[in-house]
């Protein structure tokens, strides 16, 4: 007899290993953040246009700082908006 | 004695002044500027708008590194209830006092509807010099395509 108890499954269970964020400027060493790219900036902000926080995008803070100065410039210049709604 | 103490003193602030003024450092910054002008000009008029500025830095003693005219674009929000603008950027060198003036002739010209003036440091630097050897690479693509 087969235990029963055990269970089989046919595809091995998707176990979560959670991939490391890291911060995209410093692994490509940007220096520098462009207010004046707004389909870049776009990468950091939320449909609503809000700019997503640093556990979501892994950013280090010392860039997360720059994103978020580039991003107020770039809205103040209306390259991005204050508010909206579905922008991707 | 305290009236010869008095002029003492006098005479020292003076030396201060005039040595301020002889060994005022030449700090010329670099500096980047974009402003948007209303749908209303027609072409000509928004060229004489914009070379209107390009005067006035030059001259308060800037140099003009980078000219770029990005034409009409649409705003991602009204401004003054219109929908589209014209977008012009600059960079130059000019010293710190030059940019009060240049702000002050963007509020009160009417033609100007948001601008926006930013102090570059090195790495701001760096990329925009990239920039302008991207752009004439492209230029000079584009010329070679025309001519071929």
């Amino acid at each position: 007899m087969q235990n029963q108890s055990e269970i089989r499954y046919l595809t091995p269970l998707a176990v979560d290993v959670k991939k490391k964020k890291y911060c995209r400027f410093k692994k490509s060493g940007i220096k520098y953040i462009d207010y004046k790219d707004p389909e870049f900036l776009k990468k950091f902000l939320n449909e609503q246009g809000k700019i997503l926080p640093r556990r979501i995008t892994g950013t280090s803070l010392k860039f997360q700082r720059r994103v978020a100065q580039a991003v107020k410039r770039a809205r103040h210049l209306a390259l991005l908006p204050y508010v909206t709604d579905m922008m991707k | 004695m305290h009236l010869e103490f008095t002029a003492g003193l006098y005479f020292i602030t003076d030396c201060l002044f005039v040595t301020y003024f002889l060994t005022k450092p030449n700090c010329m910054k670099q500096y980047e500027t974009v402003f948007i002008l209303t749908p209303v000009l027609s072409d000509a008029q928004m060229k004489e708008t914009v070379d209107k500025f390009k005067n006035l830095l030059l001259a308060e003693g800037a140099e003009i590194l980078n000219d770029e005219n990005w034409g009409l674009r649409k705003l991602a929000y009204p401004i003054q209830k219109k929908s589209t603008g014209f977008y012009q950027l600059l960079e130059f060198t000019a010293e710190p006092e030059v940019i009060a003036k240049l702000e002050l002739n963007y509020r009160r010209d009417e033609r100007v509807i948001r601008y926006l003036t930013f102090c570059m440091d090195k790495y701001a630097a760096e990329y925009a010099a990239k920039r302008r050897s991207l752009k004439s690479t492209k230029k000079e693509l584009e010329k070679e395509k025309k001519e071929n």
